[in-house]
């Protein structure tokens, strides 16, 4: 099992390596420095000792790919390449355009976005899945054609509706919950309840059609046949068997989006003003701060990976036909 | 004995929606009396599934029954609530599918599954749950009972599997076992094993079990009675022993008449043409009738009526009084022709050693770690107009042999030498060239052919690619001609593969593949997905087309009855070895290898009272990724040596074609020279 | 009024694919296994009314495509006529109105006052602060009051013309049908209302009568009042959410018309050659796949904006701008999501490579480009047109919010998402301006839910696991 997993983490370099070789290309090679330095100061009449200084403070004045003025291995450490996109494998981050340390940053930031997303997650799923198995267990009649219809309406909805039309309801017309804002420990409840309610209910629709699709394809298997030939009732054909086998791709199509929970949603969290990671990278994109995007690029390459390993080995629990060797 | 355990009347069940209904079943009358074996026999979409499955009321969501009855010891199982019904299921009546490999739940253990239905239908035991899931494993003749409950399906062998199933259908005690053709899927050995399991569960328990087969084999090993199958109705009820001695419908004859065998060597088999009616449509006549050479007027104006025979039988046949009750079982037998090859073109085969590894990779640097030894080390010649058999179980790698000959798969080492040219090492684009020498021809008719081209086109893909035709219009009539000699109509060219059935497609294959004009054609099981009805046009036509052309056939095969009809040699494969080969007299009547005699006894006779007794084969083929030290057969053989466990046997030559691979043999033939 | 033809990338590109698509439809109707799913599809009722919708919207979307520059007077006073720098659309010239008649700042739906209250200078000279008429809007009323009957009055003749045009339509429909079935008018309007032909007529005729009185309707209304209101600098939300309509099928059909070739051709290559070169390119889509979605159209989007604000010379005008932002936004999105395409075809052709006919052709010599060419792609194109409908949905919907993010199309473009972007900073106002992001809502909602349910017909028909193309 070790043994395995320090071969997908060395099956996880060369991606990384590829993640990092395509951020350096967008982000340094596209545009240079200077294009940036100048994008930055405001493009007009901005004189080259300003464009040198933006460069110098962030570290951008190195060469690309070799420092043919340094001496020894500092020809090569001395770069761009190495200093910005290299050191992310030390999860070194450095700082920000705006000066700030982004490690730090993300440090801070990723709790409240993850308690977000977790519930979000978790609540989701517990509802989807429920649904889901409600309309197998009632297929083929009205219930069945009447949820998926509700299910195709609520996901033809685009998120942002949910979202402006629940701040509106809830918080605007009914004044139930703050617009937005965060606070930390026992307070955040009353901050985090709608953006949870209101993320669940965005993915109704997709999520409960996904499950029912499972669920139907997984009745019309031999083995069901043989669970009722046994003389099984229809719950426990679908609660044990159809469910236990479902579960496996349920399972694991969960895990491979646990790590990326840390991320944050973009949408969600700028709504609703939560200082977690899916905001500082809006605040970013917004601001122009190419440190922070890069960062997150590479941060979010990790996750995923991340994900992909523990789906891996998620399999093994839940699959007795997987094995690792 | 005659008591009546469950009864059908008039069961009338369709699939499909209600603008486009199929009538699958339309009619049939069936009892089962307690404690006898009842084989419900017929060919693919017959309606005898669809018929067992209406009767446990577990069709499928398209199905609905529409008419008729059915009592099982007194209660009507199509008014029962279907929380009593329940009760029936896995109670009175259990039942066992043909796919054992998908008719389990992966993720269960298989100790778990069993003890679901002991819960449910086994009050006495229901506190000693894992004790009594020990119990009927053991007593379906699983070793090490009490290890195997907690495994998962996918641990265990197909046999296993279905012994499980088997496990879980007695669970309830039922008094009835529905086998739904419940040995297709397993080899002949397995098979063996199977059907003396259930033979000896019945008489041990006094269960009734409906066999539901399409093997006429199957049917005379273990069934007391009998009732044909035939588009969605019964056309023939009988004693099994009776049937088998005299088949009374027309179809029950050709069907024994079309089966190919030793004593048919040399003559055409009987043909039934045409094929099996659809059943979207509404007959006026005998559903037989297109089929039937001794049809009458009144067979296309009449739908026959049941006429009873004799007690306990009956036929469904306007002739039934007609016709001689007597079935010809001249059969001619010719010795085996030697010298019948007219090739004029003479060609020759010769494959020395041919080993084909495929690499097992392990981890993300896909490191080697073994070898599934698919094919290790086989020899064979063939030359022009002969046929070579390749007989074997599933696995034991003569697809493989057949591709890798055909370099379709390369081989890892040995020689496969054509008309003195060495194929192994011909570049991609000289051996190019060489395709149109040797062809194939697959087992599955509808795999083996692009669902999306024309038939024209298809049968022309290789011209083109070989550059035999000059222009279209020289092309064309070729197809034509190649459509003719198939026995296909011509204007076959413009329509799709999936407007043919299964046969017609076997044949627009066989088409396909002369295009080119090849001396050798290796072909891969090519009657295997076929019905007997339908397998005789294409055995007839392939022994045909051999005595036109000179062909010379590589005929990969389990089927021992076609080997007898159709084989001039014969080499039997064992975990990618040829293990016995020699002329077909030789080693269809005198086996010399354990496996070979313990393959040819399993097969089932059709003449029961011949009273071979079945050499039981214990256990499964070994992985050929880890072969047994030694001889490969020496974990299975009853006759085992010490040295078998050692070293693997080399070859002793018998006569001048005869040759075995066992220390026994040798043994044998060292000490009585 | 067309002085010189203006063809854009967008354009371009979304005509090559109405031409492609029209190409595969003939090419569809000769070959059996993919007419009979479509088949079902023009069979199916719900297929059939949601395509009515979707040609509604395409229409729109086709005559926003074709611009050029119009004539304007020149600037010299001669009464010359040259072709003015603005680059406008067919549509544009057609619906004129809509787009000249600007008010100052936010009206409600079918106002006649601003929305927001102004000292107005009155006849006597003396000043009040109160809501002012609108330029345009009920501009023909000599009293204001009096729009609530005019509106009815406005809404009855829309819907009485609507009502003549659906049946002078249906009535047409039919007898061509009665001609193309040989049989009489009355047999046939009989069997198109009974709803006893083959292609559900009756759900084509309904669905079309709606849309017609819907437009009829809206047209009356909107030629008098600003239908769905103004927004902040009095542009005719209405016409801002038309506009919108080619935004949203540029990015839901050209990104993955631009993603097609690279998923079709790696994904088959993958699959069918193996070995090193399976290798290669999983480990591309791997890498792509692992850098989130967002983030890299973000990473893309910012570089492209810096590129654009350093070579402002490069472009001809805003418009060219902005189209091209579009499409380079199109094969950003295309970059991130061509990897599950890519993927599934790839399983596929690994399954189809070891299938006995194309064992068959190898054993014939057949070369690998026409085993890819003649027995792989035709048996996975019903993957990829499976994925196209699929995506396209989930493609109008990410447009909203990507424009939301700030990195979706440029500001300067009318789109559902820069609508709803602009609309959400007077949410906190009070009263609240509802209009323009229930408008861009609404129309969007129109045209996922048509797609949604029509993909899902499709669907249907092409996945041999339901339908049994075999």
């Amino acid at each position: 099992m070790m043994a395995y997993i320090a071969r997908r983490i060395l099956y996880a370099i060369p991606i990384l390596i590829g993640v990092n070789i395509l951020t350096f290309l967008l982000f340094f090679v596209v545009n240079s420095p200077d294009d940036m330095a100048r994008m930055n100061l405001g493009l007009k009449r901005v004189t080259p000792e300003a464009v040198e200084n933006w460069k110098r403070e962030r570290g951008y004045h190195l060469p690309l790919l070799y420092n043919s003025s340094a001496k020894g291995l500092a020809r090569v450490t001395d770069t761009i390449f190495f200093q910005k996109s290299v050191k992310l494998f030390q999860f070194d981050f450095g700082s920000s355009d705006s000066g700030r340390d982004i490690g730090y940053d993300i440090s801070q930031r990723m709790w409240p976005s993850l308690a977000i997303a977790l519930p979000v997650l978790l609540v989701g799923l517990l509802i989807n899945i429920s649904y889901a198995l409600l309309i197998a267990f009632f297929r083929a009649t009205y219930i069945d054609f009447w949820s998926v219809v509700l299910c195709v309406v609520m996901m033809s909805i685009s998120g942002l509706f949910y979202i402006i039309g629940g701040q509106y309801l809830v918080s605007k017309l009914l004044h139930l919950v703050p617009i937005s804002g965060y606070d930390t420990g026992i307070d955040a409840i009353k901050f985090l309840i709608l953006p949870v309610i209101i993320g669940v209910i965005g993915g109704v629709g997709s999520g409960t059609r996904w499950y029912r699709t499972l669920f139907l394809e997984e009745i019309n298997k031999d083995y069901v046949r043989t669970a009722r030939a046994k003389g099984l009732s229809e719950k426990r054909v679908l609660f044990r068997h159809v469910l236990k086998n479902a579960m496996i791709p349920i399972l694991t199509g969960v895990v491979v989006v646990l790590p990326l929970l840390f991320m944050g949603s973009l949408i969600t969290e700028s709504f609703f003003g939560i200082p977690g990671l899916g905001s500082y990278t809006i605040d970013a994109i917004d601001s122009q701060d190419f440190a922070i995007v890069r960062s997150m690029v590479f941060l979010g390459s990790v996750l995923y990976i991340l994900g992909l390993l523990l789906t891996d080995i998620s399999y093994t629990l839940v699959d007795p036909r997987v094995r690792l060797s | 004995m005659s008591e009546v355990l469950l009864k059908i009347r008039n069961l009338k069940t369709r699939l499909g929606d209600n603008n486009h209904p199929v009538y699958a079943v339309d009619g049939v009358d069936i009892e089962v009396y307690r404690g006898e074996v009842f084989a419900l026999l017929g060919e693919s979409g017959c309606g005898k599934s669809i018929t067992a499955l209406s009767a446990m009321r577990l069709l499928p969501p398209s199905g609905r029954i529409i008419q008729g009855e059915a009592w099982i010891e007194g209660t009507n199982l199509f008014e029962l609530p279907e929380m009593e019904m329940r009760r029936v299921r896995g109670g009175q009546m259990g039942m066992i599918f043909q796919e054992p490999m998908t008719s389990l739940n992966a993720v269960i253990p298989i100790g778990e599954q069993i003890g679901e239905a002991v819960r449910l239908h086994d009050s006495e035991n229901r506190e000693n749950i894992p004790g009594r899931v020990v119990e009927l494993l053991r007593s379906v003749g699983i070793p090490d009972p009490e290890r195997r409950a907690h495994e998962y399906p996918h641990q265990l062998s197909g046999g296993m599997k279905q012994r499980v199933m088997i496990a879980m259908a007695l669970a309830g005690k039922p008094r009835l076992l529905i086998a739904d053709e419940p040995t297709t899927a397993l080899d002949v050995t397995i098979q063996a094993q199977v059907l003396s399991l259930l033979r000896d569960l019945q008489r041990r328990t006094g269960m009734a079990v409906l066999l539901i087969t399409h093997d006429l084999g199957v049917v005379s090993e273990v069934a007391d009675r009998v009732a044909v199958m035939y588009a969605g109705q019964i056309i023939e009820l009988s004693e099994s022993r009776s049937f088998f001695r005299q088949p009374a419908h027309p179809y029950s004859r050709k069907l024994f008449d079309s089966l190919p065998g030793l004593h048919k060597r040399g003559r055409e088999l009987a043909v039934i043409t045409g094929s099996v009616p659809l059943l979207n449509q509404h007959f006026t006549g005998c559903r037989f009738l297109d089929r039937c050479d001794q049809a009458q007027d009144i067979c296309a104006r009449e739908a026959p009526d049941w006429s009873p025979m004799a007690p306990g039988r009956g036929v469904r046949c306007h002739l039934s009084g007609v016709l001689p009750v007597s079935r010809t079982l001249t059969g001619r037998y010719s010795k085996v022709e030697s010298n019948d090859s007219v090739g004029e073109t003479a060609m020759r085969l010769d494959v020395t050693g041919l080993k084909v590894h495929f690499p097992i990779h392990q981890g993300v640097f896909k490191r080697v770690v073994g070898h599934v030894k698919a094919v290790d080390g086989l020899s064979l010649s063939i030359a022009s107009g002969r046929t070579l058999a390749l007989v074997g179980e599933s696995g034991c790698g003569k697809t493989t042999a057949g591709k890798g000959i055909l370099q379709l798969v390369r081989p890892t080492a040995g020689q496969v030498c054509f008309n003195g040219e060495e194929l192994t090492r011909l570049s991609p684009g000289a051996l190019r060239a060489r395709r149109a020498e040797m062809q194939i021809i697959f087992q599955d008719p509808v795999a083996s052919m692009n669902p999306r081209m024309l038939v024209g086109d298809i049968i022309v893909e290789g011209m083109q690619a070989q550059k035999i035709g000059a222009n279209r219009s020289e092309r064309l009539a070729r197809i034509s001609d190649l459509l003719a000699q198939v026995g296909l109509p011509a204007d076959a060219a413009d329509r799709y593969p999936n407007e043919f059935s299964g046969g017609q497609r076997q044949r627009i294959c066989i088409a396909r593949a002369l295009a080119v004009d090849p001396s050798f054609i290796v072909c891969d099981e090519p009657t295997s997905a076929l019905d007997v009805s339908v397998q005789a046009q294409v055995l007839n036509l392939l022994k045909e087309l051999q005595r036109q052309r000179g062909l010379a056939y590589l005929f990969i095969t389990h089927n021992i009855s076609v080997v007898s009809y159709l084989a001039h040699e014969v080499a039997v494969m064992y975990l990618g070895r040829i293990v016995e080969r020699g002329n077909v007299d030789e080693v269809l009547q005198s086996p010399r290898h354990p496996y070979t005699q313990a393959l040819l006894s399993a097969v089932p006779q059709i003449d029961s009272q011949k009273g071979v007794s079945v050499i039981r084969l214990d256990g499964d083929m070994p992985s050929p990724a880890n072969p047994p030290g030694g001889c490969h057969f020496h974990p299975r053989c009853s006759q085992i040596l010490a040295q078998c466990k050692h070293s693997y046997p080399a070859s002793v030559r018998l006569s001048e074609t005869h040759s075995v691979n066992c220390f026994r043999v040798g043994h044998y033939a060292a000490t009585s020279r | 009024m067309i002085a010189q033809l203006v063809v854009l990338w967008t354009d371009a590109l979304i005509f090559l694919l109405l031409f492609l698509a029209l190409a595969f439809g003939i090419y569809a109707s000769r070959k059996p296994h993919l007419r009979r799913p479509w088949g079902m599809v023009v069979g199916s009722r719900v297929g059939m009314g949601t395509l009515v919708v979707l040609l509604f919207y395409l229409v729109v979307g086709l005559l926003d495509s074709v611009h050029f520059h119009p004539w304007a007077q020149s600037s010299d006073g001669s009464g010359e006529k040259i072709p003015s720098t603005e680059v406008i659309s067919l549509f544009d010239s057609l619906v004129s109105e809509l787009r000249a008649r600007q008010e100052k700042t936010y009206s409600a739906p079918l106002a006649t006052h601003l929305y927001a209250k102004e000292i107005i200078e009155l006849a006597d000279g003396s000043t009040i602060r109160d809501f002012p008429r609108l330029r345009y809007a009920g501009a023909h009323l000599s009293d204001p009051e009096q729009s609530g009957a005019d509106i009815l009055r406005l809404s009855a003749l829309g819907i009485l013309k609507g009502v003549a045009v659906s049946l002078v339509s249906a009535n047409v429909l039919i007898m061509l049908l009665a001609v193309a079935a040989r049989s009489n008018f009355g047999e046939q309007a009989r069997r198109v209302l009974q709803n006893r032909t083959e292609v559900p007529w009756r759900v084509v005729l309904v669905v079309l009568s709606m849309m017609l009185v819907l437009i009829f309707w809206s047209a009356e209304l909107a030629s008098r009042y600003h239908l769905l209101g103004t927004d902040k600098v009095g542009e005719d939300v209405f016409y801002q959410a038309l506009k919108s309509i080619r935004t949203g099928l540029v990015i839901g059909t050209l990104t993955t018309l631009v993603m097609l070739p690279a998923a079709i051709l790696l994904g088959i290559m993958a699959g069918y050659f193996r070995g090193w070169v399976d290798d290669i390119i999983q480990y591309i889509y791997t890498t792509l796949n692992s850098i989130p979605g967002v983030l890299l159209i973000a990473a893309a989007i910012l570089m492209l904006q810096i590129y654009m604000s350093n070579h402002e010379e490069e472009f001809n005008s805003l418009v060219e701008r902005a189209d091209l932002r579009l499409l380079f936004l199109c094969i950003i999105l295309g970059v991130t999501s061509w990897t599950g395409l890519c993927r599934l075809l790839r399983g596929e052709s690994m399954k189809l490579r070891e299938v006995d006919y194309v064992q068959a052709a190898t054993a014939f010599g057949v070369s690998h480009l026409r085993i890819i060419g003649r027995h792989i792609l035709p048996n996975v194109l019903h993957i990829v047109l499976i994925a196209v409908v699929l995506d396209f949905s989930g493609l109008v919907l990410a447009e909203a919010v990507l424009s939301y993010v700030n990195i979706g199309v440029d500001p300067t473009m009318n789109s559902w998402g820069n609508m709803i972007n602009s609309a959400r900073l007077e949410m906190a106002r009070e009263p609240i301006v509802w209009w323009s992001l229930a408008a861009a809502m609404l129309f969007m909602f129109i045209l996922v839910l048509a797609a949604n349910l029509f993909s899902d017909v499709v669907r249907d028909a092409f996945d041999p696991r339901l339908g049994g193309s075999r």
